[in-house]
């Protein structure tokens, strides 16, 4: 299990005194099919950017809170972590950019018949946000919005 | 950090009708939180899905949180750990 104890002492203190969002009420969409009838999106909070996209900017106090599509037939290969964060190991994820954002094994999951289909963009955030009031006003309602015009059923979610 | 932040967006996607599932590094950050739905993983952070280059262990971890979507007998906020085999 993750730890806070992985953290720096400051780090710890941090999280410690930090005001967390609760969700309240907490929303609730029921899986409406099968999931071998659903089209599926991953959301990931790696900081993952194509080549051509602007990085995540981390000198942005409270962090950046946009996101990018990356498209789902994007090689992982391709994939740059621009996560400001220094207090995770990368090295994972720069050796396979699957751990944190499965793109291959969405598509998968298609070839396995347990998903329908993977939608054609996913969307990628960089996590590290301290200051989330944009996050829940604007850019989540602007990814959501998104998702749904593509038709999405089922998002899977992963930090870092 | 980075749980808050798909927490967040999760709830969101919810609102308007998208089910999710949220993979979560620390269960306390999700307690707190409270996404609709949650894996808790037992790996630590950087690496939400266990291994680099495992895909087998990558997909043992989806097809879990997949199973969570499936499970009707959850109700939200729901938080399920993810039991390391093998």
């Amino acid at each position: 299990m993750g730890s806070v104890d992985e953290f720096s002492l400051p780090v710890r203190i941090f999280l410690r005194v930090y005001p967390w969002r609760r969700i309240d009420p907490v929303p609730w969409t029921p899986l409406a099919k099968p999931l071998a009838d659903c089209r599926v999106a991953l959301v990931s909070s790696a900081g993952f950017v194509l080549p051509e996209q602007p990085p995540f900017d981390g000198s942005i106090r409270g962090g950046d809170v946009s996101f990018r599509d990356i498209p789902s037939d994007a090689s992982t290969a391709t994939l740059i972590d621009t996560h400001r964060s220094a207090s995770f190991d990368h090295t994972g994820m720069h050796a396979d950019a699957n751990l944190a954002f499965p793109i291959d094994r969405v598509r998968e999951l298609v070839a396995r018949g347990r998903i329908a289909s993977v939608n054609h963009r996913h969307l990628s955030f960089m996590g590290s946000i301290t200051a989330p009031g944009r996050l829940i006003r604007d850019t989540a309602p602007e990814a959501a919005r998104q998702l749904v015009s593509d038709g999405v059923d089922v998002a899977l979610l992963v930090p870092v | 950090m980075c749980n808050q932040a798909v927490c967040l967006v999760a709830a969101e996607l919810e609102r308007q009708g998208i089910a999710t599932v949220a993979v979560q590094l620390l269960r306390e950050v999700a307690e707190r939180v409270r996404p609709p739905r949650a894996l808790f993983v037992p790996f630590r952070h950087g690496y939400p899905l266990g291994v680099p280059g495992d895909a087998e262990r990558q997909h043992a971890v989806l097809d879990a949180a997949l199973r969570v979507l499936e499970d009707r007998a959850l109700a939200p906020p729901a938080l399920v750990d993810y039991v390391l085999t093998g």
